[in-house]
């Protein structure tokens, strides 16, 4: 095909001229649309030092199998110069099962650690200071438990609640949209993230209580606008409940952080965060009367793109962490997963999981990258598609505002379908051959297996026995009671946190608070459409 | 007009990951099959269900969790026992070799690994299925 009629798009579909130059940008002043790092509306970066200051967090993801097992994999991370920790729960606990209910059957420890109790909780952070690193987690539904379980260890350990410093994610809104781990329906969901966001503005001034995911949101196949629209509208949502429980804006706004996908298309990942940041500034300022500097900056974890990897050749899956991590770099982001070669296949094995964080250390201590902050800033291109990704993304956020919000344009479907058919769109122009996946449909070739890290069910019949004495030796009337006020307070409009953490300390389940929950707030169900 | 084949998606287990699952009944809907997708979270007996009320010939089982060798025997075996063995059964998702080996020799038709193409599995359903194929 000749270049001329060819069609260049990014990874999202939109198209890209032959060349950016200053007529590209012809009417924009830039210094009012990207004045220097520091300064509002903050599309160079939140601080003007950028990495000369503080390099961003280095937090791999990980957990599997049994507590113990995970507990012993963060202390070898920490060791290896890790600089926080991520929890990976298993499905069972993310949908707020104890390991031995029979719907967990086959998915113990699978996909993240088994965390039924906070005995468990206990054993996972055996021997590390919770005062000193940064942990977060990824669950949901369940969030408010599996928080009232940490927040227990640390009491434990004797920490004061007021210096633990970490990350739950806790966002309901994406599960809907696109993860669909939900438990509840919406309305008592958000009302439990409100409950925590509450409980975090009084009890843990460091701790960010939600982590706002694009993550899930790209890796469903959306594209990048797409997952800045719903992500930030999302944002919107939470503080909008908030607000209507009585919270100040900037009592809770600086402890907001996001979480957003590095994927393949590099320049166009480095316009959405730059973009990002600047709508969510404004929104703030603007929507919102934000007046605190620290409610305005929007911080962001990124993970490399999880549906980018290939089965095949999995080693191609090293470069294209790379190239995913340096985007997430240039774009300012505040900490980093990197993906394992192996994660095609499974949960990654400790060797796969160094070279994703030596990735990390390489674009930190060699590469320059770090060396100046935003150095892409003032690229016509760059800048270009940072005002052309803002506008797509702004158009989406005032669809959603006008179907009456977020949690309507999810009962309607809305984020949904439009995901579904970017996902079929991109899929289809894969199959046809429009878009070249190396080793995958071009430059194929046979593949040698490669090792990988099985889970057995061992850990299933671990954990169950746990479960069994854990049960016996408890005080069951102790547990009885506290289950009882959480329903209670489920019932009324009071805040939450203080029963869950009750029945927490009375050593009930995971299952257990949830099924309390569930009788109150009953179970959401999504209509399947394609 | 012959009659169109007729297929079941299913997402078994507490897995969300929907992504597959869905592009994969929109590509055998645009292929000219009747496409019946389930949803979220469907116990082998409610996949099993489904499939004699709809009178499919075909299941597609979409797993990403891991959890394929305990859901997928006791799909195998519930149809047995409802005397639908003439159900062809294909699984996709992340599935290792050995893994698809077993549940090949349990009568599963065929496992599509990650980075198989939709053509793949459309091709597939067509040469093990005619169009207007009697059933039971």
């Amino acid at each position: 095909m000749k270049t001329a009629e060819r069609q260049f798009t990014t990874i999202s579909g939109v198209p890209i001229e032959p060349l950016y130059g200053p007529e590209q940008l012809a009417g924009i002043d830039l210094a009012q649309q990207a004045p220097p790092p520091g300064e509002f509306p903050y599309t160079r970066g939140i601080h003007r030092d950028m990495y000369r200051g503080k390099l961003w967090t280095m937090r791999q993801f990980s957990g599997f199998a049994t507590p113990e097992e995970t507990n012993s994999r963060y202390r070898y991370l920490l060791a290896q110069g890790q600089t926080g920790l991520s929890v990976a729960f298993d499905l069972p606990t993310l949908m707020g099962y104890d390991a031995d209910h029979p719907l967990s059957e086959g998915e113990v420890g699978k996909c993240g650690a088994a965390i039924s109790s906070l005995e468990d909780m206990e054993i996972l952070f055996r021997e590390i200071p919770l005062g000193e690193v940064t942990v977060s987690m990824t669950i949901n539904s369940p969030a408010a438990i599996l928080w009232a379980m940490y927040l227990v260890v640390a009491e434990q350990q004797g920490v004061d609640w007021a210096k633990l410093s970490g990350t739950l994610q806790n966002d309901i809104l994406k599960e809907y949209i696109a993860q669909k781990e939900y438990i509840f329906p919406p309305h008592p969901s958000m009302r439990l993230v409100t409950d925590t966001i509450e409980f975090g503005a009084r009890h843990t001034p460091r701790f960010n209580p939600i982590s706002i995911s694009g993550y899930h949101i790209r890796e469903a196949g959306s594209t990048a606008a797409q997952e800045l629209a719903f992500t930030l509208r999302d944002g919107m949502e939470y503080v909008d409940w908030a607000l209507a429980r009585g919270l100040h804006i900037d009592e809770f706004a600086p402890r907001l952080s996001f979480f957003f996908n590095a994927h393949s298309d590099f320049f166009e990942e480095i316009a959405k965060y730059r973009a990002a940041r600047k709508i969510w500034a404004h929104a703030m300022r603007e929507r919102y009367g934000a007046a605190s500097e620290r409610s305005l900056k929007l911080r962001f974890h990124a993970q490399t793109a999880g549906c980018s990897l290939t089965w095949q050749q999995p080693y191609n899956n090293v470069v294209r962490t790379a190239l995913q991590a340096m985007s997430a770099v240039l774009g300012g982001a505040q900490s980093l997963h990197t993906n394992s070669l192996d994660e095609a296949y499974a949960l990654p094995s400790e060797q796969a999981v160094t070279i994703a964080l030596r990735t990390q250390q390489v674009l930190a201590y060699e590469s320059g990258a770090i060396n100046t902050p935003d150095p892409l800033g003032g690229s016509y291109f760059v800048e270009k598609l940072t005002l052309d990704i803002e506008a797509a993304a702004n158009d989406y956020i005032r669809r959603i505002d006008e179907m009456g919000g977020m949690v309507a344009a999810i009962e309607a479907g809305f984020p949904q379908s439009e995901i579904a058919a970017a996902s079929y769109r991109y899929q289809c122009e894969v199959e046809a051959g429009e878009r070249t996946i190396v080793g995958v449909n071009r430059f194929q070739q046979d593949d040698q297996p490669i090792e990988l890290l099985q889970i057995g069910e061992n850990s299933a019949r671990h954990q169950c026995e746990k479960l069994d004495r854990l049960r016996a030796r408890r005080d069951q009337a102790r547990v009885t009671q506290t289950l009882d006020a959480l329903k209670s307070a489920a019932q009324g409009s009071e805040n939450t946190m203080p029963c869950i953490l009750d029945a927490v300390r009375a050593y009930a389940t995971l299952g257990e608070i949830c099924d309390a929950l569930r009788a109150v707030f009953g179970t959401y169900q999504e209509t399947a459409h394609l | 007009m012959p009659v169109p084949i007729r297929v079941l998606v299913a997402k078994p287990g507490l897995d969300g990951h929907d992504r597959g699952a869905k592009i994969v009944a929109r590509a055998l809907r645009d292929a000219g099959m009747e496409v019946i997708y389930t949803g979220l979270r469907q116990t082998p007996e409610m996949i099993v269900n489904a499939a004699l009320q709809e009178d499919v010939q075909v299941i597609g089982l979409s797993i990403l969790s891991g959890a394929h060798n305990a859901i997928v025997p006791r799909v195998m075996q519930l149809l047995h026992e409802s005397d639908m063995d003439d159900v062809r059964v294909i699984v996709g998702g992340i599935v290792p070799d050995e893994d698809a080996e077993a549940l090949r020799k349990q009568g599963v038709a065929a496992v599509f690994q990650p980075g198989a193409s939709l053509g793949s599995i459309v091709e597939f359903i067509r040469r093990n299925v005619r169009e207007g194929q009697a059933l039971r």
